[in-house]
């Protein structure tokens, strides 16, 4: 099939970027859509341009590093998909395929289709942890956990922090993937010490990153390539409130 | 017991320093024997830990929670992403939870069996025994492993264990476990112990008075080389299967931290153990960037088979007949006929080699004759559809993505690809390697695993590496030296290593050839699968030694690299690598070559039973090759580490 | 947001019960009757006026947030498909309610003000004079225009409130599984149809009568 390519090229941070526009032909609709990038990359080398950059690593969607804007929706048009087990026969033949980078404050871009997600991590790093030490821990089976509730905590686990919910929401909010690393350990027995002290220092370093409010439309769920689910947001807020009211954190 | 081997010229000692004393009292002696760091000078110490999949993030948390000043540096965004993350099937633990008979001394011997006699009885039994310890580390930091309804943990067999003592989190083990190392180490972030390097490469290992003194990185975002001086020096930096070009990991997966290492005086343990893993989804087109694999634990339920014939066969390959319209008569389900007792659970090597036999014989089933069929219609008709769904629902989901086929209607098809590999940097019994103050941990050295690998261990061993071990063993070094035996990045040696890397780095962009990194990459995987993958042969190896010397040859003189080295440039990151690959893939064929027997993953053709099974040598090879570099077109210089076994017996691995 | 919208939705109940009075076909006595007896009674004139703070917090915070949320973006996408992934009434809610300000100033202006500062004419029920607000009503919606102002004004409102209501809960964190489709249902029948519906029935209920079409 042949393709026609529209894709943001951007020389580092400082600079202004634009979207350039690639023709591709021959690509087989096997090809994951990395692949294709691959190829039009070895093509550009080859007529000595740069290559685009773009994130990627595992390339079988766990790993959260991809993270392409594609015709209009972060990691493209098919749902529960990364950008990475995408592939080109979801596409049609003479197709035209916008390719962005992620668009948020939080996520400035670094260079092409690369942002930088760090603030991701120092909201991780704001409490969303468990303080035990190594060695420190009981025999694993003291801690019975129903099952109902580690599937639950295991769906918000799920999470690879890719980033396609704040892309997604027309706020460049960050409620889902908050949501999903506090609601992880809510719900477990193990996270109740620190339950509300997380809450609060995590939503305070989401809203310190400079993400927006959500307004709840629910497009990150349905872009999130784990189906991450709203009621993670719900009990988010429902956490946040409650630590508000009535931790004694000043 | 101590195996010391003095080698007769003056150089390299291997010491294992494995302790003396029985088996399961070496652990507990040893830890008490360990010199320890007073707790206030703790802080005085600076470690740097490269890497941060499961080895280097439960490292650098543990070291940070002990005090230590830590340095933590990986090439992704975040630490996160390590390639860790996409294990799936599970984590080994002698927990014996289920009441099957499993016991520390089971998964020891189950463990030095699968790796075919060729790993250290000591670090095998420590690593079982302290496996148990992970189970609970990971549950207390809210690593969400399935349940049973009375709310406690789940286990499943897994990859040839006749015991169940698998820990999981549906598919997606290795996510949940990094993520519990990587919460770890946020936390360690947060409270100042820990200072993140992300998107920053180590490109080379400083050395001065024989010690490791730090590295030198590159800050992959404005290409700035930058030296980092530290007491002690951790690689956890996984394995190099992605020297085979396709193979299961990630796309940036390398040699190169611990490549680099092993040039400035690290021993390299048997280089050419590696692991094949029988359920990935088969290539494709040559456009292929990468394999996928299917967790091990598909096999479980799914049972393998190709046609009986050639010619039924060659007709599925046209696509004039689909799976399921081939009788069950014409189907030969060939690993339940050949290892009746263990059936489609046999280890991963053995799975592997017979799906190659079939496939060779010319009865494989995709368009390119390399796949096998993995087949759940029996499961799906014994348990019902929703019961398989629930065990592998989003693996199946995963595989129609990708290949646009219902695993509940049609066999799946599968093939074998690079998965592991068990070679690694030498460590001694402390995990540090040959060169003083440098530790090599999980994937990155060659220690527990010995030719072959069990299913589920990887991850313990990452694990138990960097939770429970180098805690431990770090100290003892530390202590010994003092914290003042640590040197200033203003130090010549950096100076000079420094200018090294960024002489390599100027003349890969100044060759302006015709090749990219990409295309050589590519052949390179071609050589060394076809002549040091599944089977290997001493004329195959010689030829492909030839060819890797040519392709060395070609890269540094028809590289093709544009852009600059002051940005962001993916290309020369991935040519830095490559250059790497070329010279261990040498290495690889070079002990692939010296070991004439077949053990574990390492098959050599010449050295066969009968009915094709692996034929070991246990009289000649029953040592860990070591190698040493000695210099550039110099051959590496062999050391060798004997095995003493004095705990299991020695047998030919039967799975029959 | 979410307390000053799911208040503003309890008075939007209030308030329709009290005009439902509209149509109790008495020229106007019941409906007059409420008028003053809400602009009377101490505790609503005091709800009265945490309404109008109501209004005001929930337009101010969604003005702060609307700016916020547009600066949480400062580089849009070339090409967007958010059809694809929300509902237009979702991402849209500033339109709408500057829409139901633009009403409620209107309204507020032609009946409100006119009940509270005149000029307005009086009736007389068994001997008390009351402010005859039905005759201000009936005259404004005998205008055709006005009525269509309306019943666009409440089409907005219908479409604000099927988002907002349960928005507003999933604010509080209130969503289970049991209760949510109640919740739900509740937000898109009750608030996003009928009241609207009900709303919108009075102009043109009144405009058809005025006009003579029905009795």
């Amino acid at each position: 099939m042949n393709i026609t390519l529209k894709v943001w090229r951007q020389k580092n941070s400082q600079s202004q970027g634009n979207l350039m526009e690639y023709k591709l032909n021959d690509i087989s609709p096997d090809m994951s859509f990395l692949e294709m990038f691959d190829v039009l990359n070895e093509d550009l080398q080859k007529r000595g341009e740069e290559p685009v950059a773009f994130d990627h690593d595992c390339r079988e969607g766990i790993c959260g590093m991809c993270s392409m804007f594609i015709n209009g929706r972060p990691h493209g048009p098919q749902g529960y998909t990364t950008t990475c087990q995408l592939h080109m026969r979801v596409f049609n033949d003479g197709d035209t395929i916008y390719v962005e980078p992620w668009r948020a404050r939080a996520f400035p871009v670094l260079k092409d289709l690369v942002v930088d997600r760090s603030s991701f991590d120092r909201i991780v790093q704001a409490g969303g942890y468990i303080s035990v030490n190594t060695g420190s821990a009981r025999d694993a089976n003291e801690i019975p956990i129903p099952k109902e509730v580690q599937e639950e905590s295991m769906d918000a686990a799920a999470c690879i922090a890719c980033g396609a919910c704040v892309a997604a929401c027309k706020n460049a909010s960050a409620m889902l993937f908050v949501a999903a690393q506090v609601s992880k350990f809510a719900v477990l027995p193990q996270g109740q010490p620190e339950r509300q002290l997380r809450a609060e220092r995590m939503v305070a370093q989401m809203d310190a990153e400079g993400f927006g409010a959500c307004s709840f439309t629910g497009a990150c769920s349905v872009e999130c390539p784990k189906s991450i689910s709203l009621d993670h947001i719900a009990r988010l807020n429902r956490e946040y409130l409650g630590a508000k009211l009535t931790s004694n954190n000043v | 017991m101590v195996d010391l081997i003095e080698e007769k010229e003056a150089g390299v000692k291997l010491d294992s320093k494995i302790p003396e004393g029985p088996l399961a009292e070496k652990w507990a002696r040893h830890k008490f024997s360990l010199k320890l760091v007073n707790p206030a000078n703790k802080r005085k110490y600076e470690v740097i830990v490269v890497g941060t999949g499961l080895a280097g993030a439960s490292a650098a948390a543990s070291l940070a929670e002990l005090g230590y000043s830590v340095k933590a540096f990986c090439f992704h965004d975040s630490p996160r992403r390590a390639h860790s993350i996409a294990a799936q099937g599970g984590i080994n633990a002698a927990k014996n939870y289920q009441n099957d008979g499993d016991s520390v001394f089971r998964l020891f011997y189950d463990t030095i069996k699968g790796g075919d006699y060729r790993a250290r009885e000591g670090n095998v039994y420590r690593l079982a025994e302290v496996s148990v310890n992970i189970i609970d580390q990971c549950v207390a930091q809210g690593v969400p492993f399935a349940r049973e309804y009375g709310g406690l943990l789940a286990n499943r067999s897994f990859g040839g264990a006749q015991v169940s003592r698998t820990f999981y989190a549906r598919g997606q083990t290795g996510q949940q476990l990094l993520l519990g190392a990587y919460s770890a180490l946020s936390r360690q972030v947060a409270n100042g112990k820990v200072k993140l390097f992300p998107r920053t490469e180590m490109l080379d290992l400083v050395m001065e008075g024989g010690k490791a003194r730090g590295i030198i990185t590159r800050n992959l975002i404005t290409g700035k080389i930058e030296s980092h001086s530290a007491h002690a020096v951790l690689l956890c930096t996984g394995g190099y299967g992605n020297v085979f070009y396709l193979s299961t990991n990630a796309m940036g997966s390398n040699t190169t931290a611990i490549w680099r290492a092993h040039k400035k005086g690290a021993l390299f343990g048997n280089p050419c153990f590696t692991q094949i893993h029988p359920t990935c989804i088969p290539v494709k087109g040559k456009y292929q960037s990468k394999l996928t694999l299917m967790s091990e634990s598909l096999r479980n339920d799914g049972r393998v088979w190709v046609p009986k014939t050639k010619e039924l066969a060659e007709r599925v390959r046209k696509g004039e007949l689909k799976a399921n319209d081939i009788k069950e008569e014409d189907r030969d389900y060939f690993l339940e006929r050949r290892y009746p007792s263990f059936g489609n659970l046999v280890p991963r090597d053995v799975a592997s080699r017979n799906a190659k036999y079939v496939c060779d014989e010319g009865r494989g089933v995709a368009p390119t004759g390399l796949a096998v069929y993995l087949d759940f219609a029996d499961a799906i008709k014994r348990d019902g559809r929703k019961v398989i769904e629930a065990k592998y629902g989003n693996l199946f989901e995963m595989y129609e993505k990708i290949v646009d086929d219902n695993p509940y209607e049609t066999p799946m098809k599968i093939y074998p690809a690079v998965h592991y590999t068990m070679g690694g940097l030498w460590v001694d019994y402390n995990l540090m390697t040959t060169i003083p103050g440098l530790y090599a941990l999980g994937e990155a050295n060659f220690s527990d695993h010995g030719a072959n690998r069990l299913g589920a261990s990887a991850l313990m061993q990452g694990l138990a590496d960097g939770y429970f071990v180098i805690p431990y063993t770090i100290g003892d070094y530390l202590a010994t030296i003092g914290p003042s035996d640590k040197i200033s990045t203003d130090h010549p040696a950096f100076r000079a290593a420094e200018q090294e890397v960024k002489d390599t780095i100027n003349r890969m962009l100044s060759i302006k050839g015709e090749k990219t990194a990409e295309e050589i990459h590519r052949q390179l995987g071609h050589i060394m699968w076809e002549y040091c993958g599944m089977a290997r042969n001493e004329e195959g190896l010689r030829k492909a030694k030839k060819m890797i010397q040519e392709l060395r040859e070609e890269f540094w003189s028809n590289l093709r690299l544009n852009g600059s080295d002051q940005e962001l440039n993916p290309a020369l990151e991935q040519a830095s690598r490559v250059a790497d690959f070329i010279e261990l893939g040498e290495l690889m064929v070079d002990d692939a070559l010296h070991r004439n027997e077949s053990c574990g993953g390492h098959f050599r053709e010449e050295f066969a039973t009968e009915d094709g099974e692996a034929r070991r040598d246990d009289a000649n090879y029953t040592y860990v090759a070591a190698w040493e570099y000695r210099g550039p077109n110099q051959p590496e210089k062999l050391h060798k580490e004997d095995l003493a076994f004095e705990n299991v017996k020695l047998t030919q691995r039967s799975y029959k | 947001m979410s307390l000053t919208g799911l208040f503003l939705c309890t008075f939007l109940i209030v308030h329709l019960a009290g005009n439902l009075q509209l149509f109790k076909g008495d020229e106007g006595r019941a409906f007059n009757v409420y008028s003053h007896f809400m602009t009377h009674n101490p505790v609503i004139m005091t709800i009265s006026y945490l309404l109008y703070a109501s209004i005001l917090i929930h337009s101010t915070m969604a003005l702060i947030l609307t700016r916020h949320n547009q600066a949480s973006r400062p580089v849009k996408y070339a090409y967007q498909r958010p059809e694809a992934n929300s509902h237009w009434t979702s991402r849209n809610m500033g339109i709408l309610g500057t829409i139901l300000f633009i009403f409620i100033v209107i309204h507020m202006r032609t009946f409100w003000f006119t009940m509270h500062f005149g000029p307005i004419p009086m009736v007389n029920y068994d001997g008390e004079e009351y402010k005859d607000l039905y005759t201000v009503v009936s005259a404004a919606f005998s205008n055709g225009l006005y009525v269509l102002f309306y019943v666009l004004a409440m089409a907005g409102l219908s479409f604000h409130l099927v988002h907002g209501f349960q928005s507003g809960f999933q604010t509080l964190g209130i969503r289970h599984k049991k209760y949510s489709p109640m919740i739900e249902w509740i937000g898109t029948y009750g608030f996003g149809v009928l009241i609207p519906a009900l709303f919108a029935a009075m102009p043109v209920y009144m405009f058809l009568k005025t006009h003579g079409f029905i009795g």
